[in-house]
């Protein structure tokens, strides 16, 4: 049997986030293929308890780190706790989310082992028994596909790319506890605060539904119309780069090439010519569709399903139609 | 105050970007190249430190081929002292690679905080940042939207999805700049001047070899968009049935 596939997962408040289902989803699928097994590993404080749940998902063993210092996320910590694992576990790969934990991560483990790491990936597939992993690169202007030259195979991956597998109940995984190398004197980085951002809004790299406004937007004020639109499909408000730059919208909220990259089921561009930064951001969006003045905008050739008009007009109306199915 | 700041020459993000015959690498030949976006609020925050604190010496570094002079000159014409170019063919580098490179010449530099944007906007592996830190040991933020300089220590603000992690790392400490750290200055004409004296120091270093190589690029699938329902309000009922018949997403 070959090595194991070995997952970091990612929890918040004692919660796995969706992504951690994701990564172990699709560790499941490459260990069969691979003929090996999955082991996870959970890290936190006051965790133990949700172990279990990842075997539902395909994980054949869980490393619970469960010790104070995980009560805010640390860098350091994190670190040379799994890297403590990994000398035991002995992957043939090793899996992260690409959340923006998983982004920390993964280069100082990469740095550490002195191996090769493929960030953001869309796709992993084993071709002669090795990893290959396929990622986009000039935010989406390329797909690139990825051979490693060294071992164990370090990968992260998109959020609401992978799918996640159906839970199944009767799958229980072994948990085992594992110990912190760290204690809090050793940290030189230590997370001092945690601010919720306001409302509890959804992140737009993990939304399901995307609700974008650009310049046609004309106003900060303006975006209230696509809030209630968002609100009321559950999704989030993004911003085109110009929006941003005018400081009507957070950075936080900006899709493309110097913003975020996302790939929600639903992304509804409103007032967005569509600049080639931005399509490259939202283009991997299962739908799209573009509300615009100007029929020539070039938003259009990348949307399912096009609206030319007043967004002022057209948003508010879609809002009023939604709302007949959702209630 | 010593501050480094790691920058890197990408292309334009205008730029059609077109694949290269080996179909591995990207066509260099029609690219107009610029400082990364992100290194240029790596660049700033650190000359701002410069304008505060009497004394500081701001120091670029940069890993690449000999057009990654342009970038480097962008940098100093912003107010950067000094600069060091770890001269490389013109060949695709892994993070790694890059990382080893620079920790190399780093480590017998003096640096009280060492800045870099949080990813290149080419292959935006957002990776040889907290990889540098891990080599040197040292404590790593990224990527941050506000940084506080106090006696010894430094405060600074990481987006996370859905909330705002506020971090004190002990120094020196490698930061790397987010979109809305700051507002990036124009280069005055004197500095354009200026930099175009100014010495680089070349350096060369002993490469890793990749630990991770590109063996294939393909352009993105196209998507057939381009169906339009209709115009104004009467076209909404019918993009509500398409959302909820056709595509259910609704």
């Amino acid at each position: 049997m070959s090595k194991p596939v070995y997952v970091i997962t990612e929890q918040r408040n004692g919660a796995f986030r969706k992504v951690s289902f994701e990564v172990v989803s699709e560790a499941r699928r490459l260990a069969d293929e691979l003929g090996t097994s999955v082991v996870a590993i959970l890290l936190g404080s006051g965790v133990s308890g949700i172990g279990e749940e990842l075997g539902q998902y395909g994980a054949d063993k869980v490393l619970v780190a469960d010790n104070e210092i995980f009560e805010n996320y640390s860098a350091e910590g994190y670190t040379k706790t799994i890297l403590e694992t990994i000398k035991n576990v002995d992957p043939e790969i090793v899996l992260l989310p690409a959340s923006i934990l998983g982004k920390d991560l993964a280069p100082r483990l990469a740095a550490n082992l002195a191996v090769g790491l493929a960030s953001d990936c869309v796709k992993l597939s084993i071709e002669s028994g090795k990893l290959e992993a396929q990622r986009p690169m000039y935010a989406g202007k390329v797909i690139a596909d990825y051979h490693f030259n060294s071992s164990p195979q370090l990968a992260s991956l998109r959020p609401n790319i992978f799918p996640v597998l159906e839970p199944d109940s009767s799958k229980k995984a072994e948990v085992e506890n594992v110990s912190v190398p760290v204690t809090k004197s050793d940290l030189k980085a230590i997370v001092k605060e945690l601010l919720a951002s306001e409302g509890g809004k959804i992140d737009i790299s993990e939304a399901d539904i995307i609700v974008s406004g650009g310049r046609g937007m004309k106003g900060a004020e303006n975006f209230k119309i696509l809030e209630e639109l968002a609100d009321l499909l559950g999704g989030a408000v993004g911003a085109s780069r110009s929006a941003v730059d005018s400081d009507w919208r957070a950075h936080a909220d900006q899709v493309g090439q110097t913003g975020k990259t996302v790939a929600p089921d639903l992304y509804i561009a409103c007032g967005i010519s569509g600049a080639i930064q931005h399509l490259a951001g939202m283009s991997s969006s299962k739908c799209i569709v573009a509300i615009n003045k100007d029929p020539d905008a070039p938003i259009f050739q990348k949307a399912d399903y096009g609206i030319v008009g007043d967004l002022f007009d057209v948003v508010p109306k879609l809002t009023e139609e939604l709302k007949k199915i959702v209630e | 105050m010593k501050i480094l700041v790691c920058v890197k020459q990408v292309p334009d993000t205008e730029t059609k970007i077109k694949i290269g015959a080996d179909k591995k690498s990207i066509d260099t030949s029609d690219i107009n190249w610029i400082l990364n976006p992100y290194d240029e609020y790596a660049v700033e925050e650190a000359i701002q430190i410069k304008e505060e604190k009497e004394g500081t010496t701001v120091t670029v570094i940069s890993v690449g081929p000999e057009r990654s002079v342009s970038a480097i000159r962008n940098a100093i014409a912003m107010g950067a002292d000094e600069a060091v170019l770890i001269k490389t063919e013109d060949i695709y580098l892994d993070s790694f690679t890059v990382a080893k490179a620079l920790a190399d010449v780093i480590k017998d530099l003096e640096y009280d905080l060492i800045f870099f944007g949080k990813q290149a906007v080419d292959d935006d592996n957002l990776q040889v940042g907290p990889m540098v830190a891990e080599l040197l040991n040292l404590p790593c933020v990224s990527p941050i939207a506000d940084l506080k300089l106090e006696n010894g220590s430094v405060t600074v603000k990481r987006e996370i999805e859905g909330g705002t992690e506020v971090i004190e790392a002990s120094l020196p400490a490698v930061i790397s700049a987010d979109k809305g750290l700051n507002e990036p200055r124009y280069p005055a004409l004197r500095g354009i001047m200026m930099a175009k004296r100014k010495p680089i120091d070349e350096k060369q270093v002993d490469m890793e070899t990749a630990k991770i190589e590109i063996v294939q690029m393909a352009y993105p699938q196209s998507r057939e968009g381009g169906k339009i329902v209709g115009e104004g309000v009467d076209a909404v009922p019918e993009l509500v049935r398409l959302l909820r018949e056709e595509a259910k997403v609704v």
